[in-house]
């Protein structure tokens, strides 16, 4: 009989990321409800220094798979060996992080294991013995509820929205052998492109440009992100100008993002964008349209040029640091 | 180099959505569907590898009738034939159901790459292409934005937060694309009167062989029970001024003694 909650927390480079805290800390709230055990699980190489770590987040035992063959992520390498971890340790709940790494890894981890998979979800509820998770469909136009069946139940969780919780015990360590099993992927390259930019699914404070920025200098906003500890983003419109990378736009067509601050300079708010960043705690609109739809969704507007307001607002904020 | 893209219908990305009575699906009438904008990047990326390496372009889809639309614009870009997995017992089913029946349909159709868009837009769920890259025990490589075929092998770059990998996988294999991977071209002319004689076979579960029970809303592992509009944003206070300095003023007050985010 399936038992325990058992949650792949994400590392980069030996630090664990900011999803895996969320979680390790989501998974002990649904471990709680069902009265289980919760169990972290570390994959990399040169790791085990840090698996302590997720007792502080609530874990009871975390298990490590420390492999020269686990240095880099690889999707069948790291499917391999959560789905062999998974079936020798038959937990009733699996939680990953729905990162760009953990969205490929856990479609494929619930498809070898025939079993349900939630993806991206933004909240999670046991009902009996039954996993209710809530995720935005289309572009978070709509949020469904949706039943997770069969074993494990498997959520990814979207990263930024959950609440890190500390919960300390010290989690017991057990170093695992793991199976790394038919591998026909390869890494041949790893290129950081911007070292300092945070992505802007985990970002707390996004400042993004649209069409009203004019063109490809978005240093202004940059000067804001940099003040405020935040990111920049851009729209739809500033992306197809070229002005921005794609990876840099939030959307339906790009990143669904939540941050605590969203600040939209020279955006119109068109129902694309707005359906990437409605979720956002707070938003402010700086533009100089009174009739830009962007107003609607705002919590607070100023109907005013953004090259007016941003230096300004950068200015404001910085006399607040000293 | 047999290339089948793994392509689906969704509302276009403008369309405002509607819940229907039944709170598990959504309104259907006033809808303009369209091919899944990133699967057109799909579409382009398998035609232009046969342009280079000479070989066939299949379009495979789950869905309705009206799908049919969406496989022709594809035909009219340059794809050579569609097929269609038009059955009523595949709705209401999951991602995992979907992979399965596109999984048991490239059983019967040669293909040594499958290229899909890295999510469709209606659903958000990433699922369907990873599924059917496991069920078909072959490698996938996610959000991809440039990738060669050379010698039996894809080498694929991939977007991940704040970089990019370069990874390599054995053919037969399956990639997603992400935008930036190219311009989708535009059907002609020319190529949507073509694309009217194109083959496009069309099969329900009958024909794969599959048992409804296994894939469509009963086999389903995850269910919609309701689907809700997430709660309106009320709309906020417009900042008031004498100058863009009172005004970023005010605002830095009221984010720091209102909303207590600063």
């Amino acid at each position: 009989m399936a038992q325990g909650v058992l949650v792949v927390a994400e590392q980069v480079g030996g630090a664990f990321r900011k999803i895996a805290y969320e979680a390790v800390s989501e998974g002990r709230r649904v471990a709680d409800t069902l009265g289980e055990s919760l169990t972290g699980v570390v994959l990399g190489s040169g790791i085990e220094a840090i698996a302590p770590e997720l007792g502080k987040y609530g874990a009871d035992k975390v298990l490590v798979g420390d492999d020269p063959a686990l240095a880099d992520y690889t999707t069948d390498a790291y499917a391999n060996v959560v789905c062999d971890i998974v079936r020798k340790s038959d937990p009733k709940v699996l939680l990953l992080g729905a990162s760009m790494g953990g969205k490929d890894l856990s479609a494929r981890v619930a498809a070898h294991l025939d079993t349900g998979l939630a993806m991206d979800c933004v909240s999670l509820r046991v009902d009996g013995d039954a996993l209710i998770a809530t995720r935005p469909m289309f572009g978070g136009k709509v949020l469904a509820e949706v039943s997770v069946q069969g074993t494990p139940q498997i959520a990814a969780i979207r990263p930024n929205v959950m609440e890190v919780v500390e919960a300390e015990r010290a989690a017991d360590v057990e170093k695992i052998s793991v199976n790394i099993g038919v591998v026909k992927t390869r890494l041949l390259e790893k290129r950081v492109e911007t070292a300092a930019k945070m992505d802007l699914t985990e970002a707390d404070i996004i400042v993004s440009g649209g069409r009203g920025m004019g063109g490809p200098d978005f240093s202004l906003l940059e000067e804001l992100a940099e003040v405020l500890g935040g990111t920049v983003g851009a729209s739809r419109s500033a992306v197809d100008e070229g002005w921005r990378p794609q990876s840099d736009q939030v959307g339906q067509t790009g990143k669904v993002v939540s941050p605590g601050l969203y600040i939209a300079c020279g955006i119109s708010g068109a129902i694309q964008h707005l359906a990437g960043m409605g979720t956002s705690k707070y938003i402010v609109a700086i533009n100089k349209d009174p009739e830009a739809p962007i107003f609607k969704k705002a919590d607070y507007g100023i109907v005013e040029d953004l090259f007016n307001v941003v230096p300004a607002l950068t200015a404001q904020f910085r006399k607040l640091e000293r | 180099m047999e290339i089948v893209v793994l392509l689906k219908q969704v509302p276009d990305t403008e369309t405002l959505i509607q819940i229907a009575e039944d709170r598990t699906s959504i309104k259907t009438q006033d809808v303009k569907w369209v091919m899944n904008p990133y699967d057109e990047f799909a579409v382009e990326e398998a035609l232009r590898i046969k342009e280079a390496q000479g070989g066939k372009v299949t379009i495979l889809s789950v869905g309705p009738e009206r799908a049919v639309e969406a496989i022709r614009t594809a035909l009219a870009m340059g794809a050579d034939e569609g097929i269609l997995i038009d059955d009523p017992s595949t709705e209401g089913g999951d991602a995992l159901g979907t992979a399965k029946v596109l999984a048991q349909a490239l059983k019967e159709t040669p293909h040594d790459l499958l290229v899909a868009g890295q999510r469709a837009v209606d659903d958000d769920g990433y699922q369907v292409p990873a599924a059917v890259a496991a069920l078909l025990g072959i490698p996938q490589v996610s959000m991809v934005i440039k990738e060669e075929v050379r010698e039996g092998k894809i080498v694929c770059e991939r977007t991940i937060e704040g970089g990019t990998l370069v990874v390599e996988a054995e053919l037969p294999a399956l990639f997603t694309t992400q935008k930036g991977i190219n311009e989708p071209r535009y059907a002609s002319l020319p190529g949507i009167m073509k694309a009217k004689k194109k083959p496009l076979a069309k099969k329900n579960l009958d024909d794969l062989g599959l048992d409804p029970s296994e894939v469509g809303k009963g086999g389903a592992k995850c269910r919609v029970m309701t689907l809700s509009l997430p709660p309106e944003r009320s709309p906020g206070k417009i900042v008031e001024g004498e100058t863009p300095e009172a005004k970023a003023a005010e605002l830095v007050r009221l984010l720091r003694e209102e909303a207590k985010i600063i």
